[in-house]
């Protein structure tokens, strides 16, 4: 084992011992993002009048996928990072010979373990509630991920994770220059929140609205990595080549301002 | 009571001062608001696409809950959630120790302590989106008035259901995301509750009463809540008000101060 994996594994080791000492916020975590099972009802009720492309066994199953999309693409590290800043508390880090960003990444992932038991708990529940979501009615069949759906779906979700963790960071480096850049990247959330197919399918968009969100990064977040989940057609090249352009153009800025912010950082120690 | 009156102008006073010295902020949350209500108009709107009527409501009756929910969002931000996020602090560093010695109620000490302006442009918004949607509906004054009564009383369930969470922070000490998990759940009542399938229709009425919040609420503005609706909104809000008191006292109870 590398010296590399044995710091990683050390990083997630004290991070999830700590996530662990308050488990009752792990719950409220899980509360915090049952979002799309609030939009599971609205839009399984909506769709049994039939009004919609779309039938309720469809929406049911599209939502939960969005649930599971979610429950591991959650990112929190600007408001982390944007008290580590104001408080000073960033210097200590800085003095480690590892650079800060990995741990911040592990402890999201380590969050995600702890998460797992209750995950699994509402999911059963939403299987149970909505049992046509895996057994299919007259529109669709039932829900059998093949092998292509299952890694492709992980493999969007670690990108999708990837992507929307970098866009947090870079937004809270800024944290250097401006206080409050959670509140600032608040608004690229309510981008995400409503153009992701978080609230909605994007089948169920307007063409001309569906067509121009597709050229922005938000759907491949949420609605690509849900879609390859449910193992119905998307544009796969498509995605991944979107969610790569992003990752790699967001990975070096984020270097620029990361150093660029060091130089400005003036708290006691530092 | 005057002297709370009087306790609660100096506490809103200072937080707004204080407040103002971040004044960009004003800016940013305009801004939030502003693409909050889009977004939401955006996906109402898709529900109401094919002649589609979500839970059989007419659009500016949509309105009537959106606007509601947005409304409560406003109070939960200026008010309800930065003193629930003192509370989390004070239970953390034992001082709430100081808190519990002042020469007034605790609780109104920790419900109304804070006051943030930054939810203000939510509760203007709210207030706009009801003011169209009462036009649009030709609402009574008379009407105006009574659902002004059960807007306030939907508010009294959403502090005291918070509340109690808060409360919990006695025993789990860390409790930051109450804040986040209110506003998630708060926003279920962004619909109306007749769009949810039975199942959610009762949990949200029976369990977690977020279609008093806004459903019966905007119902009472527009004039067709039932007597009986009317009676069990006054009655829960009366009932978690009142829980929230005596839950309050009892975890003071277990609470175990920074010096003992």
């Amino acid at each position: 084992m590398s010296a590399w994996t044995r710091r990683l594994r050390a990083f997630f080791g004290i991070e999830y011992a700590l996530m662990l000492t308050y488990r009752a916020e792990i719950l409220l975590w899980a509360i915090a993002t049952c979002l799309p099972l609030i939009m599971l009802g609205v839009w399984t009720q909506a769709a049994e009048s039939g009004d919609f492309v779309h039938g309720p066994a469809w929406m049911a199953r599209y939502f939960i996928a969005v649930f599971l999309v979610r429950q591991v693409t959650i990112v929190w590290v600007i408001h982390h990072f944007e008290y580590l800043v104001v408080s000073g508390r960033l210097s200590p880090q800085l003095l480690l010979p590892v650079d800060p960003v990995w741990r911040y990444a592990v402890a999201h992932l380590a969050e995600q373990a702890c998460r797992i038991p209750i995950v699994a708990v509402m999911l059963v529940g939403c299987l149970l509630l909505f049992p046509a979501a895996w057994r299919g009615d007259a529109t669709v069949g039932p829900w059998v991920p093949g092998w292509g759906a299952l890694v492709g779906g992980a493999l969007a979700c670690m990108a999708a994770f990837t992507l929307r963790f970098l866009l947090q960071y870079t937004f809270g480096l800024f944290a250097f220059w401006l206080e409050r850049v959670a509140a600032v990247h608040e608004l690229v959330y309510l981008l995400i929140l409503f153009l992701s197919g978080m609230v909605a399918p994007l089948e169920v968009f307007p063409a001309a609205a569906r067509d121009a969100v597709l050229w922005t990064p938000f759907p491949w977040l949420v609605w690509f990595p849900a879609k390859l989940m449910m193992g119905e057609p998307a544009p796969v090249l498509r995605g991944f080549v979107t969610l790569g352009v992003w990752i790699v153009a967001l990975a070096v800025v984020n270097r620029v301002v990361w150093i660029r912010g060091l130089k400005h950082y003036s708290a006691m120690g530092a | 009571m005057r002297r709370y009156f009087k306790t609660l102008g100096l506490f809103w006073a200072v937080s707004v001062s204080a407040e103002m010295a971040y004044r960009t902020n004003f800016l940013i949350t305009s801004l939030t608001t502003l693409l909050t209500l889009a977004g939401a108009l955006f996906t109402i709107g898709l529900l109401f696409q094919n002649g589609h009527t979500p839970g059989g409501y007419s659009w500016p009756a949509a309105l009537t809950v959106l606007g509601v929910y947005t409304l409560l969002d406003g109070l939960q931000q200026s008010l309800l959630a930065p003193n629930r996020t003192a509370l989390t602090e004070h239970v953390r560093d034992g001082t709430l120790d100081f808190v519990l010695l002042k020469p007034v109620d605790a609780q109104f000490w920790m419900s109304m302590r804070r006051f943030s302006p930054w939810g203000l442009t939510d509760v203007a918004a709210g207030l706009g989106l009801l003011g169209y949607a009462g036009w649009r509906l030709e609402i009574s004054p008379l009407g105006a008035l009574s659902g002004g009564v059960a807007v306030v009383l939907g508010g009294v369930i959403l502090y005291a259901v918070g509340f109690m969470l808060a409360t919990l922070t006695v025993w789990f000490v860390k409790l930051y995301n109450i804040t986040i998990a209110m506003a998630a759940l708060l926003e279920a009542g962004r619909y109306p509750i007749q769009a949810y399938p039975a199942v959610y229709r009762t949990f949200f009425t029976a369990v977690l009463p977020v279609a008093f919040m806004t459903s019966v609420p905007a119902a009472a503005l527009r004039g067709e809540a039932g007597a009986g609706w009317l009676l069990g909104l006054a009655v829960v809000s009366g009932g978690l008000f009142a829980a929230s008191c005596a839950f309050w006292r009892f975890a003071l109870r277990f609470y175990t101060s920074a010096s003992s």
